[in-house]
């Protein structure tokens, strides 16, 4: 212990306040570090996330091997078929779980740290997540599309992983978004894993991850049509497909035709939609 | 520096539950520059106070504003110039002391030169070299509690709110907090602390409020509160353990002796007896009539008015008396989730 020096004075005059977007990227950038030093220490989640999607790949890729030729719409494998609706759903599956870390740390009270803190903007707790799922994916995406390759089922091509990457982002960002919100909103970590289990293995089912519409009752192929995953899952996969364009329509919805454009639209109004829908929970005082 | 006015929060009810009201119009101000103690037996809103006031809650009613800030409407402005330092330590396992003053330097956008060279000081400051690069998820009480505090101290805040920031820590971690709040009060910084140990405010607190059931019902600095109970305070004990018949026969001794107001038995000190005299020499004169009614003394003691004497005459009963009957009233879980956000 040192004698009394200057520096436990108060800071009198305060600077000239930085800019809004210097001080949401500092918030934003310490946030995501701390993630990712959490991962780097406990990377057993970084581990079973990479082999979950692969053993995905291998068992259920080799599930309809001997199906007959042709059966698909486009003729290739069920392998090829399968890649794109993995690497959705596991980009997905990640963004889902975003929101448990800081349920946890409201339980604990980290939270109350972040929250006394005079943050330019909490969107900055949704930001830093959003990046460190986006990376996570985009890592596990990379194992899936290696894999998929090392497989046989095909390589989709610089543009193609351009639109994997923007695909992706959309797709984080939106249930990231959702699952912030979610931990802000429930009372507590059971009920959040409660919600995740619920909406997790339902909304692959009711997307073209699996089959595509054309195999659906008419009911499921409405709601696969109408389902998120769905308009991510189309555009990679017919990135996979070979020369590709934008305006290609890639899904033949019960209601009508859609290009990947339309698709990747959709991903973005939700994306921004569900941002700016969560706000006023991260800014309540709770009663 | 803080304008606390009528406030009120209740929490729970609903859906069959009972609720307890936090705070009842409770009122408060503390001046700049002061080391102000919010003292009161644990479940009095000490802790829900601090938290309004640190815009972590809403009250349901009242006004709170920091150096003339509306905390309720701005509270970013507040933010900025607020230390925090909770009672229940929340801190990463997995970051070292370091990588958390970083991240706490970041959240108050400190630029990078002086967070390092503030985090250094602070390390310095509270003896934290051996052990800063260390996972916190290995820290001691006291070492969380130092790192805390010296999260909240990191921006040069003007005000630092610490709630029980003492609370079941070893002596040198309590001398060591102790002897930075002074520092920090001798240099310019308001510090309000919430504590429910007398010795502790008594020490620290350049004024102190006892807070009650939600509202303040005793308010000056310690001094003042003590010298206005006048008298002094005398404790007799004719045996180490005597019994309630003798106690009694002493009592109606002592009664009428001459500036003597008040003799009071106390049961849970084997029988020794409490009395309230006049200031000046009252001793020899009890002394003379125990030996002339040829009553031993194993023990007489005289002082002054005692901050616990403060409490006792301002709520009826002794500090510890209000810990014990509300240690069985209080649900941790459910206070747990209030607090959570």
């Amino acid at each position: 212990m040192t004698s009394a020096t200057p520096s436990l004075g108060p800071l009198r005059a305060v600077a000239a306040e930085p800019s809004a977007f210097a001080e949401i990227r500092q918030e934003t950038l310490a946030l995501t570090r701390r993630l990712f030093v959490q991962l780097v220490r406990r990377p057993s989640t970084l581990v079973a996330g990479v082999l979950q999607p692969l053993i995905w790949l291998v068992l259920f890729g080799a599930l309809f091997a001997n199906a007959p030729e042709g059966l698909l719409p486009g003729g290739g494998s069920y392998g090829r078929f399968l890649g794109a609706g993995v690497i959705v759903f596991t980009a997905f599956s990640a963004a889902l779980n975003a929101g448990l870390p800081v349920m946890f740390d409201r339980e604990f009270g980290f939270l109350n740290r972040l929250l006394v803190a005079p943050l330019r903007s909490r969107s900055s707790i949704v930001l830093a997540s959003v990046l460190y799922i986006t990376s996570l994916s985009l890592v596990q995406s990379l194992a899936i599309m290696v894999t998929a390759a090392l497989l046989g089922y095909g390589w989709p091509g610089a543009a193609g992983l351009l639109l994997v990457l923007v695909t992706l982002l959309l797709l984080v960002f939106a249930v990231t978004a959702l699952s912030l919100g979610l931990a802000f909103a429930l009372p507590g970590h059971i009920e959040l894993i409660a919600v995740i289990f619920v909406a997790n293995l339902p909304l692959l089912f009711a997307s073209t991850a699996l089959a595509p519409i054309s195999f659906m009752p008419t009911w499921l192929g409405w709601l696969a049509a109408l389902n998120p995953l769905t308009f991510a899952i189309e555009p990679i996969r017919a990135a996979y497909g070979g020369a590709f364009h934008l305006s290609n329509v890639v899904l033949n919805a019960p209601y009508g035709d859609l290009s990947a454009a339309t698709c990747l639209g959709i991903l973005a109004a939700l994306a921004v939609g569900l941002f700016l829908a969560i706000r006023p929970l991260l800014d309540r005082k709770l009663t | 520096m803080i304008e606390l006015q009528h406030l009120s929060k209740q929490f729970g009810g609903g859906s069959g539950l009972t609720s307890v009201q936090a705070l009842d119009d409770l009122c408060l101000s503390v001046p700049e520059g002061c080391l102000f103690g919010l003292l009161g037996p644990n479940g009095a809103g000490k802790t829900t106070a601090l938290r309004i006031l640190c815009t972590l809650l809403a009250p349901d009613a009242g006004s709170v504003t920091v150096a003339g800030l509306d905390v309720l409407s701005e509270p970013r402005a507040v933010r900025r110039l607020l230390g925090y330092v909770a009672q229940e330590v929340a801190i990463d396992k997995i970051l070292s002391g370091r990588e958390l003053l970083t991240l706490q330097g970041d959240l108050y956008h400190l630029a990078a030169a002086e967070r390092h060279g503030r985090i250094a000081e602070l390390i310095g400051l509270l003896g934290m070299e051996e052990w800063i690069d260390r996972r916190c998820g290995t820290y001691s009480g006291g070492m969380r509690r130092r790192l805390d505090l010296a999260a909240g101290l990191l921006h040069r805040p003007r005000l630092l709110v610490l709630d029980e920031p003492t609370v079941g820590l070893d002596i040198e971690s309590r001398a060591a907090i102790w002897q930075v709040l002074q520092q920090l009060r001798d240099q310019g910084t308001t510090v309000l602390l919430s504590s429910h140990y007398l010795e502790e405010v008594d020490a620290l607190a350049d004024r102190l409020a006892i807070v009650e059931a939600g509202r303040v019902i005793a308010e000056g600095t310690p001094e003042a509160l003590k010298n206005a109970l006048g008298g002094d305070r005398v404790t007799l004990r004719v045996r180490e353990f005597s019994d309630a018949g003798e106690a009694a026969r002493v009592q109606a001794l002592l009664q009428d002796c001459p500036g003597v107001r008040q003799v009071v038995v106390n049961r849970s000190q084997g029988y020794s007896l409490n009395l309230v005299v006049q200031d000046g020499d009252v001793i020899e004169r009890l002394r003379h009539q125990l030996a002339a009614a040829e009553l031993p003394v194993f023990a007489l003691a005289q002082s002054r008015p005692s901050l616990d004497d403060v409490y006792l005459q301002a709520t009826g009963r002794t500090l510890m008396d209000a810990e014990l009957s509300v240690a069985g009233l209080r649900d941790p879980k459910l206070e747990r989730k209030q607090s959570m956000r």
